[in-house]
Formats: structure tokens, C-alpha cells, sequence
């Protein structure tokens, strides 16, 4: 039977080229891995392979010819005993493979018609525990080690890895006590290797077990950032749903305390922005324990950041058996009627002084903490800005592309007729964190920043 | 440690050769296949052919037992056809069909199999290598005899997480095989013009990881090394390191010219050292099979990879709804 060959595409954007040479001709026998004819495409000049065993039989396009499209029939292959005058060649192009016009996607996630009145979405308003159980008074660095200690006894593919988390007992002591109540084989300690323990932590999470890979800061996370995005976020969708990453990344994030630009930077919105991460930054310790369980229980990557000025710092946490906090469920701190404050991680601190100062000129503030960003409770947001009609966002990253950018967009989107006043993002400044003691102050953001911002959209 | 080369195992079953023939065969017609629909316009993207490299994943592939795990760079469809997946799957997959084996969500780089404990199908060079480790560290953890082939190029060779996995590998005693498919080529750079160090395997001695380079136009010497790999990695002994020198006849991917390298090399390559020639005049000369016996064989394998172009081509694309399933577990 006679074999069409047909000018082939030999770069992801061509859609013509030259046939520029024939390295065969007519009643030529060609095996495949033969090269048959030079084609030059929009790039350069490649050789050209047969495929099929046969005899050229005729060719259909001269050498030299420019503009052949591809799938054009460039030549006939036939078997022995065919006759090369009985073929009858289409010139035409053949109709190409995919129209391309089919892929477009179904509508935006958050899309919604402009002339639809917005409605108060419905969120969940449960408390975070039943009323009236008894609390205990622990740091955040106390609730993140029994969150850990408290998986490890209920999973045994659950482990520990990263630099100092064993024998040092954690560079900022959140593993203290794990290793001696787990062992070196749950409690590892890695070289100084981040892009390679990460890379270790996604591969065994791939084989079934549910790592916890420590960074001893979101900053040296950096070195990795390939293996939490490209490999652990993005395996489940590439295999079509057949194996993913359940783990936690998990260490300080963000400015701590005189320690340059290189240990300062808040990551919140780079991991914020990635389709298959989860991303947890707590503030008090109750919810610090609580996500981390349910991060440590998640079948997905969760990224988890913590503070180093917040490790030490204390509140109550419920004193349960099994305290969990759900992902994407918004905590509201103090309720108010003229402003909505959000914030999240360390930038809750200022949101609640901030809250105190203004209380203080009659302002009443309704202060959220997200607690998670991804999933992130917008509706919780929303809902109080259509009570408000003003917010302020909070956070220490820096001001483009910031969380608080993201928040603004939806509430624009969402409750635009609610607005009486612009959403204002006060962020830490658009510079490289400083050493000196009062340029890092002014780096940051600062308590008198979220009243001032307040009182701007407030037009007080 | 001296560069070593493996052993010819001489006494070698018909059954087994003509195995070896058939699998390699397989790769090499799917391969010239998936070329001929990407010429079509119906495979996009990247498309990184296998053909020239077969004996690798055929010979290592001979060695591994049930349970052990793959996992390997995107010049992948080698090994996925190696490890028994299904050629209609891959194909599939490779025309962006809801009947691959990501759904046409991943493409010819990001392939995977659970079932087949092939673990990708990776698109960023070298990022399989610690992943590779961390397969093994499962394993090891969880207390069973189970390793890992883990595959890489001697491009990604020299990436430094390659070196951080070493590290850890030996450290903590992982049942990792780490197999460099040294084809001589990173894409349009030679071996020479990216190191001095003679040799990929010999950086091992660094980490106390033992190694050795093998032939890796020879499929005997390739399983021979596989074997004694295996067996270290099984016996509890820690990572090997195979250095496999091998070729691949076409370019880097589907779109590379190749002129760095001379028409006459490649075809120097196909002539007198190519893995399945070399297999089917063993079969030939021993008096294992018949020419008759052998175009059955080919006859078989191109009904194969014809059936698979037909699945890859008749079944519909992904459903609009599938982009938005898959994100979350």
C-alpha cells in the first residue's frame, strides 16, 4: 500500500518551511532512520527521517520549493511490486490536527455578572472549639511542638526533617523533646542542603509517607522553592490526579529582629500565589496548633509560616484531646462597625493595637485574621465589608503584588457598591530590609500607619 | 576504584534475548512513531525521542523486581514502555487525549504511573534526582528491600542538588540506584565542553558512593550491572552509581538541528554499535531465531505502536472540566 509522506512539523510553532534538499530519490529504498530531505523551518535546517520501510515512489514537492505547509504530501512511499504510476496524490494540505480553538477555558473562578446585586455570602461562623472548654496558657513555640508531637503519635509515616531539628533540638527549639520521644529515625537531622532535603521530603512523600520538612527560615527556603512548586505542588494535576505530595514545609518566615535583608523577607504572597500549595500563616498559638494538625493530616503541600518574634509569645489554647482548626476559616478577632481590618500572621499585631488606639477616638474596628491564605476566606472579609464599608489591609511583605492587593481586587469585584472609601494596603516598605536599629523600624509597618490609614478611609 | 567495564555474560537464554529484542524494538518503532505524529501536528510542545538509548531501561529494567520504583528526566517514554506501561497510555498522553495517562494534563515530560511505580516524567533537569532519593528513603523507612532507579543525563550531572542527594544518599544508606544515561550530548553541548572531570561515576568516590561506567549499547552489560546494582542497594550496602555511555541518534528534542555534532558520527553510531542490531545478530548468528522469527517480531511491535497512534488519535480531548479537577487531593 502506498504511504503519503507529509511535510512534518518540526518545531512547536512551525507551520511552513523549504524543502530545501532531497537526500533521496525516485525507486530508492529508505528504512526507517533514514534521512530523506533536509527541511529548513523558521528556526534552522533539519534533517528529516523516514519512518516507514518502502520504496520512494514519486516526489511531490522539488527541492527548493518555499511556503510548503505542513501536512502537505511531499512524496509517496510504496511497497515492492507497486507501481508508482498508479498513485493519485491529494495536493491539498491536510486538515491540521487540532483547530486550537476548543481550548479555551470555562469561566474565571471568581467571575460574576456585573448587573447581579451582590449578595452577603454564607461563611462559617462556628466557634473554633465548644464553649466552656478549659484552656492552658502555652507560647506559639510550645503549640507547634505538641501539634507535631500529637500527629507523630497517631501516624507513623509522619516525620521530621531539617537542619538542627534533632540533636540541637530545633535552631528556635519548636522540635525540643522530639527526638527523644521519637528517635533519629522520625527526627532527622539533614546536612545544610535545602534544595536536596526538600527534593528527599517530596520524593518519600511520593512513596507514601507524610513529611515535615523544617526550614530554619522561609528565606533559605529559597534554594527549594523549585522542588515545593514544580515538584510537590504541581504532580498531582500533571498525573492526572494518580499520586501528589502530602507534607508540610514549615519554619519562620518574615522579618525577625537586626537581621538584614537576606533573613527579613516575607513570602506570604509568592506561596499565596501557587494552585496546588496550601499556605497557613498563624498568629496566636491556639490556631498555630490547630492548622498545624490539619496541615500534617492535608493530602496536599502546606506550606506553613510561622514568625520568630511570635514563637514566643502566649496565649490560651484550648486543652483538647484532638484540637484542629479547618483551612480557609477566617478568625474574627474583635467585631466592630466602622472599618475592617485584616491582617494575618505577625500583622495581626499591629491590626489589634491598631484596633485599641482607634478605640480609643471612637472608631470601632472589626479586625479578621485570615489565618490561611490559600484557601482564603473571602467571604469573611466580604461580609464585614458590606457591614463597614471600608477596609485596611495589614501585612510586612512588601507593597506590589502583596496579599493585601489580592483582597482589594475582590472586594472591588465583589462589593464595589459597598465601598465608601478605597481599600488601603499598608504593607512593610518597597525596600531590601536595613540593619540599622531605626531604618528597620521604619521598614516595617507600624501601629500609627494602620491608625492613619484607618482614619483616611474613615475621613476622620 | 578504576573504571570498569562489565562483563559479557555470554550464556544467554533465546527466550531472554529475543525479550530484550522485542522490548528495545518496541521503544525504538514508538519513538519513530511519536516523531511522525509530532510531525503531524498532532503531539505538541517538547518532545524528547528515546531512539539510540533502548538498552538502557531494557537491561535495567531485567534487574528490577516487582515493588522496586523508577523514575526518570522528561526523555521519558523509554522508560515508561520498559516498566510495562501501556503504549496507548503513553501515546495518549503524548496528544494530550483524555485516554493518557494524565489525562492530557501532563504531556510527554510529566507522565506517572502508581501502578507501575513509575514516578515521572520530570521537566526541570535534575529535579528527579533528590525526588529519586527521597523514593528510596520511603522505602527505607517503611523497612522492606525495595530500590529505586533513579535516571538522570549527563547534563543534569552536573547540577548541584545531584550532589546534595549523593550526600544524603550515602549518609543514610538510601537503596537508590543513580543512573547517568551519559548519550554525550546536553542538549547541544558535549560532554567535553561542559567538564574536565573524566568521568560522571568517579564523583561518587566523594560521597563514598560506589559506582562504575558500562556499556550501554550492550543490553547483557547493562542488566549485568543492573544486577550487581540491585543487589548492593537490596543487601542494605547504600546507593550505586551506574554511568551508562550510550547515544541518542536524534536531536535533543524534536526541534534541534543537531550541528553540533557531524551526520557521520551518528551514522558511525547506528552502523557499529547500535543495541538492537547488536541483539539481533546475537539472536541470528547463535541460531536463537529465524529471519522469519525476528519480521514476526516486527510485525507484532508495528501493530503495537499502530494501535497506539490510532488510540492516541481517536480518543477525545480532556473535558473542559478537567482543567479545574486535579489541583487538590
Amino acid at each position: 500500500m502506498a504511504t503519503e509522506i507529509l511535510m512534518p512539523a518540526l518545531s512547536p510553532t512551525m507551520e511552513e518551511g523549504t524543502l530545501a534538499k532531497w537526500l533521496v530519490k525516485e525507486g530508492d529504498t529508505v528504512s526507517s532512520g533514514d534521512i530523506m530531505a533536509e527541511i529548513e523551518t523558521d528556526k534552522a535546517t533539519m534533517e528529516f527521517e523516514a519512518v516507514d520501510e518502502g520504496i520512494v515512489g514519486k516526489i511531490l514537492i522539488e527541492e527548493g520549493t518555499e511556503g510548503v505547509k505542513v501536512n502537505t504530501p511531499i512524496a509517496v512511499l510504496i511497497e515492492e511490486g507497486e507501481s508508482a504510476d498508479d498513485i493519485e496524490a491529494s495536493s491539498a494540505p491536510a486538515p491540521a490536527a487540532l483547530s486550537g480553538e476548543e481550548g479555551k477555558a470555562a469561566a474565571p473562578a471568581t467571575a460574576s455578572t456585573p448587573s447581579e446585586p451582590p449578595v452577603a455570602p454564607s461563611v462559617d461562623l462556628s466557634p473554633d472549639y465548644p464553649e466552656g472548654t478549659a484552656m492552658k496558657t502555652q507560647t506559639v513555640r510550645e503549640a507547634l511542638r505538641d501539634a507535631m508531637a500529637e500527629e507523630m503519635r497517631n501516624d507513623d509515616t509522619v516525620f521530621l526533617m531539617g537542619e538542627e531539628v534533632a540533636e540541637y533540638q530545633g535552631a528556635y527549639k519548636v522540635s525540643q523533646g522530639l527526638l527523644d520521644e521519637f528517635g533519629s529515625k522520625r527526627v532527622i537531622d539533614t546536612p545544610i542542603t535545602e534544595h536536596g532535603f526538600a527534593g528527599i521530603g517530596v520524593g518519600a512523600a511520593f512513596g507514601g509517607l507524610r513529611p515535615i520538612v523544617e526550614f530554619m527560615t522561609w528565606n533559605f527556603a529559597m534554594q527549594a522553592i523549585d522542588q515545593i512548586l514544580n515538584s510537590a505542588a504541581k504532580t498531582l494535576y500533571m498525573s492526572g490526579g494518580q499520586m501528589g505530595a502530602p507534607m508540610v514545609f514549615r519554619g519562620p518566615n518574615g522579618a525577625a529582629a537586626r537581621v538584614g535583608a537576606q533573613h527579613s523577607q516575607d513570602y506570604a504572597a509568592w506561596y499565596m500565589q501557587v494552585p496546588g500549595l496550601k499556605v497557613v500563616m498563624p498568629y496566636s498559638a491556639a490556631d498555630a496548633k490547630g492548622l498545624m494538625k490539619t496541615a500534617i493530616r492535608d493530602n496536599n503541600p502546606v506550606c506553613f509560616l510561622e514568625n520568630e518574634i511570635l514563637y514566643g509569645r502566649t496565649f490560651d489554647v484550648p486543652d483538647m484531646d484532638d484540637f484542629t482548626i479547618p483551612f480557609g476559616k477566617a478568625r474574627i478577632w474583635r467585631e466592630g462597625s466602622d472599618v475592617t481590618i485584616v491582617s494575618f500572621g505577625i500583622g495581626m499585631q499591629y491590626a489589634l493595637e491598631a484596633a485599641d488606639k482607634l478605640a480609643e477616638d471612637g472608631i470601632s474596628a472589626e479586625v479578621i485574621d485570615l489565618r490561611t491564605l490559600r484557601p482564603m476566606d473571602t467571604g469573611t472579609i466580604l461580609n464585614s465589608v458590606m457591614k463597614t464599608n471600608r477596609c485596611v489591609t495589614v501585612e510586612e511583605g512588601w507593597p506590589q503584588g502583596c496579599v493585601g492587593n489580592y483582597i482589594s481586587s475582590v472586594i472591588m469585584q465583589e462589593a464595589f457598591d459597598y465601598l465608601d472609601a478605597p481599600v488601603i494596603n499598608c504593607t512593610g516598605k518597597d525596600v531590601p530590609m536595613p540593619y540599622a536599629a531605626n531604618l528597620e523600624k521604619h521598614a516595617l509597618i507600624t501601629t500609627d500607619e494602620v491608625v492613619a490609614a484607618v482614619k483616611q478611609v474613615t475621613y476622620r | 576504584m578504576a573504571a570498569r567495564k562489565a562483563t559479557k555474560k555470554p550464556n544467554v537464554s533465546a527466550e531472554e534475548l529475543t525479550a530484550y529484542y522485542r522490548d528495545m524494538l518496541l521503544i525504538r518503532r514508538f519513538e519513530e512513531k511519536a516523531g511522525q505524529l509530532y510531525g503531524m501536528g498532532l503531539i505538541g510542545g517538547f518532545c524528547h525521542l528515546y531512539i539510540g538509548q533502548e538498552a538502557v531501561v531494557v537491561g535495567l529494567e531485567a534487574a528490577a523486581s516487582e515493588g522496586d520504583k523508577r523514575i526518570t528526566s522528561y526523555r521519558d517514554h523509554g522508560h515508561m514502555l520498559a516498566c510495562g506501561m501501556d503504549p496507548n497510555g503513553v501515546m495518549a498522553e503524548l496528544t494530550g487525549r483524555e485516554g493518557g495517562y494524565s489525562k492530557g494534563k501532563g504531556g510527554s515530560m510529566h507522565m506517572f504511573s502508581k501502578e507501575k511505580h513509575f514516578y515521572g516524567g520530570h521537566g526541570i533537569v535534575a529535579a528527579q534526582v533528590p525526588l529519586g532519593a527521597g523514593l528510596a528513603f520511603s522505602d527505607m523507612y517503611k523497612g522492606n528491600d525495595r530500590v529505586t532507579f533513579t535516571y538522570f543525563g549527563d547534563g543534569a550531572a552536573n547540577q548541584g542538588q545531584v550532589y546534595e542527594a549523593y550526600n544524603m544518599a550515602e549518609l543514610w544508606m538510601l537503596p537508590c540506584i543513580f543512573v547517568i544515561e551519559n548519550n554525550q550530548y546536553a542538549m547541544g553541548t558535549s560532554t567535553k565542553r561542559s567538564t574536565k572531570s573524566p568521568s560522571y561515576w568517579e564523583r561518587g568516590a566523594a560521597y563514598g558512593i560506589p559506582g562504575e561506567e558500562v556499556d550501554g549499547m550492550d543490553v547483557l552489560a547493562v542488566k549485568a550491572a543492573g544486577q550487581k546494582a540491585v543487589e548492593h542497594c537490596r543487601a542494605g550496602k547504600g546507593p550505586y552509581i551506574l554511568e551508562i555511555k550510550t547515544y541518542r541518534y536524534r536531536g535533543h528534542s524534536m526541534s534541534d538541528p543537531a550541528k553540533y555534532r557531524t551526520r557521520e558520527e551518528v551514522q558511525k553510531m547506528r552502523d557499529e554499535r547500535d543495541p538492537i542490531e547488536q541483539v539481533r545478530s546475537m539472536l541470528l548468528t547463535g541460531k536463537h531465531a529465524t529471519e522469519e522469527d525476528l519480521k514476526a517480531i516486527d510485525k507484532e511491535i508495528k501493530e503495537i505502536v499502530n494501535a497506539s497512534a490510532d488510540f492516541a488519535k481517536e480518543s477525545p480531548e480532556p473535558a473542559l472540566e478537567e482543567l479545574w479537577t486535579d489541583i487538590y487531593a
